[in-house]
């Protein structure tokens, strides 16, 4: 499906904001996430929807590789293909009143979208970041924008709390837990949120996006889950870490 | 008025069309794009006597033109197929159904076959002996002629439908592999498989995919696939389904014109899921330009 690109422009160093014009009415929760098809790339890259309204839709991403290098280059006016409304998203009904969203680095974006959903359902989010050090912070002014109270620790400590995020846990009050970010971050969550209700969003290599290759197969407390397609959130009790 | 229609053997099919085993689930994914009905047929995801899991991922690795993949036949087992997806796809799909059949033994082929040559709907069994994701079984049945014939043998001997058997493009020599199934009693060929590949991160200094190796298939493979089918229906005389790569109405018309009677689409499916209705409704256009009326009368080259 065809998009315009609006806007393309840098939130730091290595991370950009994309605003794209096009049909979003495929969306139905935070946490979906796009298959942007990358002009000379054989494979689509999946990129989590940060936020979108009628008609606009925001990815925020990092360039780590040529595909993602090539997407920070588009300029507005410039079209891209996209597969919009992909995989299942926060089911926010399973969050309670005073929700933790604890993002890592590149895993914030689609946080920002589910903690405005959570304001419009008159709840009380707060926000957990955890980034490598100050240079890398992104993403938290819009945070603030909201209104919502923003926790910050950087593993160099040139920024809010020093280490990683699971060493703010304690000095926080939350009924319940969504997070995106590195694997470790989240088997960490994961062992030391105790026994509030959890969601964690999930990456894995993908070749369709849409649950017909079944390359993105992870094992589940249910059984075998596509990432792209019963994912990318699973419920904690899901996960089989540990 | 361009007659898309072309025969496999005593099926007729509407068009020559029919999306690759294990690049098209069992349908349902594809139903937000578009009808199914206008496919010429359905070739289902491999299935196995026991539900598998498959490898770990990674499982998908980008090349280019084209991808790795090294699912490991990840599927819920024939009997879940017969109770759950095959009456599903059913309801979506009326034409006719290919089964993909894989197996570790030939009692294993021989029991999946037993019980999907019953299904109605199912119009040929495709038998996979070329998967190079799995160790013992697969592929180790594709490249070595006699093994080949003896699981066409088996499976010939309970099948009440055309036995088609998918053949390995690992293999020094394609040619007499094809040959060994039909002789066995092969009613049909489907080639080629993915071809064995790999891709190493440099970063990490790893291969990509967690099984190391994988099958490569999109474009990338379209000329390799093309010389195999070419040979091998110079060589037989039962019909050749022919894939490898194939992504446009072009690719589609030089696949005839080397000799198959039908195609299969595979990984074109997960970049674009709209893939076949693109190269459907492009097909008459191409076909007028070279002064085809009907694909059924394209010979081989
Ligand atoms: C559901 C989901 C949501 C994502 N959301 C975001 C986001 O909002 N912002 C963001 O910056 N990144 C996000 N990513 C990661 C993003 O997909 C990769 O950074 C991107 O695919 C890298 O492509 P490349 O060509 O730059 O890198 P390369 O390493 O050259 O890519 C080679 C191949 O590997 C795949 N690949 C590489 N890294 C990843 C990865 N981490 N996850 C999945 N596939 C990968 C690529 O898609 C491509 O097929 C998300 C990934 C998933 C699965
Ligand atoms: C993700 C994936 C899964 C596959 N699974 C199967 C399978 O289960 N059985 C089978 O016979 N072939 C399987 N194949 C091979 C395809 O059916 C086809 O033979 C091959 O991909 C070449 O066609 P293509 O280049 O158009 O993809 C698979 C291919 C891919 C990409
Ligand atoms: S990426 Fe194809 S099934 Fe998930």
């Amino acid at each position: 499906m065809k998009y315009t690109v609006i806007e393309n422009r840098p939130l730091n160093a290595t991370v950009l904001s994309m605003w794209l014009s096009g049909d979003t009415s495929a969306f139905r929760r935070p946490g979906q996430f796009v298959q942007v098809y990358v002009p000379g790339f054989y494979l689509r890259r999946p990129i989590s929807v940060c936020e979108w309204t009628e008609g606009r839709l925001r990815l925020v991403y990092k360039p780590v590789g040529p595909g993602t290098e090539k997407l920070a280059a588009f300029k507005p006016g410039d079209d891209l293909d996209l597969l919009p409304g992909l995989g299942n998203g926060f089911d926010a009904s399973l969050l309670g009143c005073h929700p933790l969203l604890v993002g890592g680095g590149v895993g914030l974006p689609p946080l920002l979208g589910l903690c405005r959903q959570l304001l419009a359902e008159r709840r009380l989010p707060s926000v957990l970041a955890g980034f490598a050090g100050e240079d890398d912070v992104f993403l938290l002014d819009d945070f603030e924008a909201l209104g919502v109270p923003v926790t910050v620790t950087t593993q160099d400590g040139s920024r809010g709390l020093q280490g990683l995020v699971t060493n703010a846990l304690p000095r926080l009050d939350f009924d319940s837990l969504a997070a995106c970010g590195p694997i470790p971050m989240m088997k960490a969550l994961r062992n030391t949120a105790g026994q509030v209700p959890q969601l964690y969003s999930l990456e894995e290599r993908m070749g369709c996006g849409f649950g017909a290759c079944m390359g993105c197969t992870v094992q589940t407390a249910g059984g075998p889950a596509r990432v792209c397609k019963e994912g990318p959130v699973f419920r904690g009790e899901e996960l089989m870490w540990s | 008025m361009t007659d898309l229609s072309v025969r496999l053997g005593s099926l007729t099919l509407r068009n020559p069309l029919i999306p690759a085993s294990g690049t098209f689930g069992f349908g349902q994914e594809f139903l937000p794009w578009y009808d199914l009905d206008l496919l010429g047929a359905i070739s289902f995801k491999g299935t196995t006597a026991e539900a598998r899991f498959g490898n770990p991922t990674p499982r998908i690795a980008e090349c280019p033109a084209g991808m790795l993949n090294s699912v490991g036949l990840q599927n819920p087992g024939v009997d879940h197929v017969i109770a759950e997806e095959l009456p599903a796809l059913r309801r979506v799909f009326h034409g006719p159904i290919i089964a993909n059949i894989s197996g570790f033994s030939i009692e294993e082929y021989v029991r999946c076959a037993e019980k999907l040559t019953r299904e109605e709907q199912v119009e040929i069994l495709e038998i996979n002996i070329s998967c190079p994701n799995v160790r013992h079984g697969g592929m180790a049945f594709g490249t070595d002629p006699s093994a080949a014939a003896a699981v066409t043998r088996a499976v010939r001997e309970v099948a009440t439908k055309p036995v088609y058997m998918k053949l390995s493009p690992n293999v020094t020599d394609i040619v007499s592999i094809a040959r060994a199934c039909e002789d066995a009693g092969a009613d049909g060929l489907s080639l080629i498989n993915t071809l064995l590949g790999m891709r190493i991160d440099l970063k990490r200094r790893r291969p990509v995919l967690a099984n190391s190796v994988g099958g490569y298939s999109g474009p990338g493979i379209f000329p390799v696939a093309l010389r195999m089918v070419w040979q091998v229906t110079g060589a037989v005389s039962v019909p050749v389904i022919g894939m490898g790569g194939i992504s446009t109405a072009w690719d589609v018309l030089e696949m005839l014109m080397a000799g198959a009677k039908a195609v299969q689409i595979g990984a074109a499916n997960l970049v674009d899921p709209m893939a076949c209705p693109h190269i459907l409704e492009s097909l008459p256009a191409e076909m007028e330009k070279l002064g085809i009326r009907s694909l059924s009368e394209i010979t081989r080259v």
